[in-house]
């Protein structure tokens, strides 16, 4: 079928660095960090609307072991900053994370003494989610620039 | 100033002013709230009396207050209302800056417990026996009281930790 009948006899080659990252890059299972009203916006971004199922990241994953993307969705107080942490930890390598919104990018409103000014200060974020709350599209950008960066990243080769 | 009291409030004032006539210190109203300012020594029994004589059986919240002066800088309010006619009255009493300590009602209404915690929280006004007096919101080992005035809107840096960044090198 499909691509056997286009093909004939004949083969494709590719890299294995190349197959690895097409395969990664369309199978980033979010880890739903819901803190605030972010998160609401973020189920639009996985409900039927918006639909994230179109870039394979529509199985958000509750147990951080099956989990590649970190959406941090809401403020950050520095008491729960220690289980996102922790959670951050348990997720396999390779892994990504996407600060959702002002207040997880910088602190937003929550200009005070409880509330840590960007997750930053403790997380290696690759995408910043302008907005408040950001629209659903707009994580879906996000996630589209993760998926660029994970495509020019090496998986099984090293650089030497 | 004329006080515009329902009958609910009238008994209450008049009770008061019968049994506890050396500790109110005033009776006044603002924005439709009627205030009752007490000793802060009498206000245990004086919740004892609200509640149970003038059915004040509802303890909506207690909250504190900076009032940064000098002399009796730190106050404290109780939220009281009457189920049997729905009338709201506000208890208030105030403490020094000096070891602010005061008697806690939570025997007299069990949801003072945790209002109080975070009034011990956020100001250092201390309960004396509380059943669990410890800090609500806060972590137990954080040093400041930050709604107490001079403490800075940013907080102080580095005094609540964040978690280690390098978990292997514990």
């Amino acid at each position: 079928m499909g691509i056997e009948s286009a093909l004939g006899e004949g083969y494709l080659t590719t890299r294995l660095d190349k197959l690895i990252n097409w395969g990664r890059a369309n199978a980033a299972w979010p880890m739903p960090m819901g803190l605030a009203c972010c998160a609401i916006e973020m189920m639009a971004f996985a409900g039927p609307k918006y639909d994230v199922s179109r870039f394979g990241s529509e199985v958000f994953r509750f147990s951080p072991r099956q989990s590649d993307v970190m959406i941090v969705a809401g403020w950050t107080t520095y008491k729960m900053s220690h289980a996102i942490r922790r959670i951050w930890d348990q997720m396999p390598d390779p892994k990504w994370c996407i600060a959702m919104g002002a207040c997880a990018s910088t602190g937003g409103m929550h200009r005070c003494y409880g509330v840590v000014q960007g997750v930053d200060n403790f997380l290696p974020v690759d995408a910043y989610v302008s907005g408040c709350p950001p629209r659903p599209d707009a994580v879906i950008h996000a996630l589209m620039k993760i998926q660029d960066k994970i495509k020019t990243e090496h998986s099984v080769l090293l650089d030497t | 100033m004329s006080l515009e009291l329902n009958d609910t409030l009238q008994t209450l004032v008049d009770g008061l002013t019968e049994n506890f006539s050396d500790k109110l210190i005033e009776v006044y109203q603002s924005s439709g709230d009627t205030f009752v300012r007490v000793e802060a020594d009498s206000i245990l029994e004086i919740s004892k009396y609200l509640k149970e004589k003038q059915h004040f059986v509802f303890l909506c919240d207690v909250f504190g207050n900076d009032r940064y002066t000098s002399d009796e800088r730190f106050e404290v309010v109780y939220n009281l209302m009457n189920l049997r006619t729905q009338t709201r009255v506000f208890i208030k009493v105030r403490v020094e800056e000096e070891n602010p300590t005061l008697e806690s009602v939570s025997s007299v209404w069990k949801a003072a417990g945790w209002n109080e915690r975070e009034v011990y929280d956020m100001f250092g006004v201390r309960f004396e026996n509380h059943p669990d007096l410890r800090r609500i919101f806060m972590p137990e080992d954080f040093e400041y009281f930050p709604m107490r005035k001079e403490f800075p809107l940013l907080g102080i840096p580095g005094s609540i930790e964040l978690p280690n960044t390098t978990p292997d090198t514990e």
